[in-house]
């Protein structure tokens, strides 16, 4: 019997088939990660992964590191901004501390970002250490589309349809970075400039798009203004506010809101 | 000896500051999730945290843009993002029209204005 359920997204213009009414079902675990891995290759994130990591490619040969450390850091670090930050720090003279400090407060939306993913991916025989590749690759497109596609899909497929997703969009990126390291020579300002513009574009609107809950609408809001903000006001560890102040805002809105209807 | 440690000096740090800093969330937001639900508060309220975080990171990329992106005038970034995002709800919310028509409208912006 050939089982293809998943609604893997059609075409780049993220055309999408309606909800099923049963969740999706795998004949096997390789036939669940096969799927993720080309729901993710057809995904507008890995064009969005692309163009990502040919910015962070060029600023890495930039900055004089290697392509080989920029493909491993993406293997490891797995984050955009952390290693936008770790890139251009190192070699920068900047104390190690600070460095960390840097990579861990872009780093603490991660952990908001497991704790709401762990509940879809666990099913009643999941065991912890099936949890671990999936914690690992946790970075906002991965989470973005996991919180979008998994629930329609049979929970003992779950983990395997992620992880087949997860290595499609690592290979992306770390495949881009490499072509991004070498085009660095030729490539002209305007693009890119355009090319980082990719990046913020790309993040705010899978954000809202994802955002169904007027909760999580109202976080989005929050942030954009919250950030900036505190950023001009001059506040240290302001992502770290940003997320606590907008977050928490957010969340007792939609309480208040609740306690009412 | 030396020009062994040399080259993987960079990768010890990257392990170091880099990874480990990282990877540390990730590992809390582990331990922590066990137990919760879908639909628990502290599931909802991290999410929000999260979504608040990651608007913030967005607006901060827009407004204080670094290298080359800061080249292109801070009005025309601003108006490359709206045109985007009203673009992506006119498009029934799709990601790929309005990163496409945010982009388009930058460099044409960049390109008339700034060039």
């Amino acid at each position: 019997m050939r089982v293809w359920p998943v609604a893997a997204p059609r075409t780049l213009w993220d055309t999408w088939v309606p909800a099923m009414s049963a969740p999706a079902a795998f004949s096997s675990s390789s036939a669940a990660f096969l799927a993720g891995l080309k729901t993710a290759l057809t995904s507008v994130f890995a064009l969005v992964l692309a163009g990502t990591y040919i910015g962070i490619g060029a600023l890495t040969h930039d900055f004089g590191l290697s392509s080989w450390w920029l493909a491993i850091s993406t293997a490891l670090v797995w984050a955009a901004p952390a290693q936008v930050i770790l890139i251009t720090t190192l070699t920068s003279g900047a104390a190690l501390f600070e460095i960390a400090l840097a990579v861990t407060l872009s780093a603490v939306r991660l952990f908001p970002m497991v704790v709401a993913l762990m509940p879809v991916l666990r099913g009643p025989t999941t065991r912890l250490r099936d949890l671990l590749l999936p914690t690992h690759f946790t970075a906002v497109s991965m989470w973005v589309e996991s919180l979008r596609l998994l629930p329609r899909i049979a929970h003992q497929w779950r983990i395997p349809f992620c992880n087949g997703m997860s290595c499609g969009y690592m290979t992306t990126a770390v495949v881009f970075g490499f072509v991004g390291f070498y085009l660095a020579a030729g490539l002209p300002a305007l693009l890119a400039g355009g090319l980082l513009f990719l990046t913020p574009m790309s993040f705010l609107m899978s954000t809202a798009r994802n955002a169904r809950m007027m909760v999580d609408r109202l976080g989005l809001v929050f942030g954009l203004v919250i950030g900036p903000l505190l950023t001009v006001l001059d506040v240290g560890l302001d992502l770290m506010w940003t997320g606590i102040v907008g977050g928490t805002l957010a969340y007792v809105i939609h309480r208040a809101r609740e306690a009412m209807t | 000896m030396n020009a062994v440690l040399n080259e993987l000096w960079p990768y010890f740090l990257m392990i170091l500051v880099g990874y480990l800093p990282n990877e540390v969330w990730r590992v809390f937001g582990l331990i922590l999730a066990r137990g919760l639900n879908e639909e628990s508060e502290v599931v909802v309220w991290s999410r929000a945290v999260a979504t608040a975080i990651l608007a913030g990171v967005i607006a901060k990329l827009v407004l204080f843009s670094t290298g080359a992106l800061a080249a292109v005038p801070l009005p025309i970034r601003i108006l490359a993002t709206a045109v985007g995002f009203i673009v992506f709800l006119g498009a029934k919310r799709s990601v790929f029209a309005g990163v496409f028509a945010g982009e388009v409208a930058l460099l044409l912006g960049a390109f008339l204005f700034a060039g």
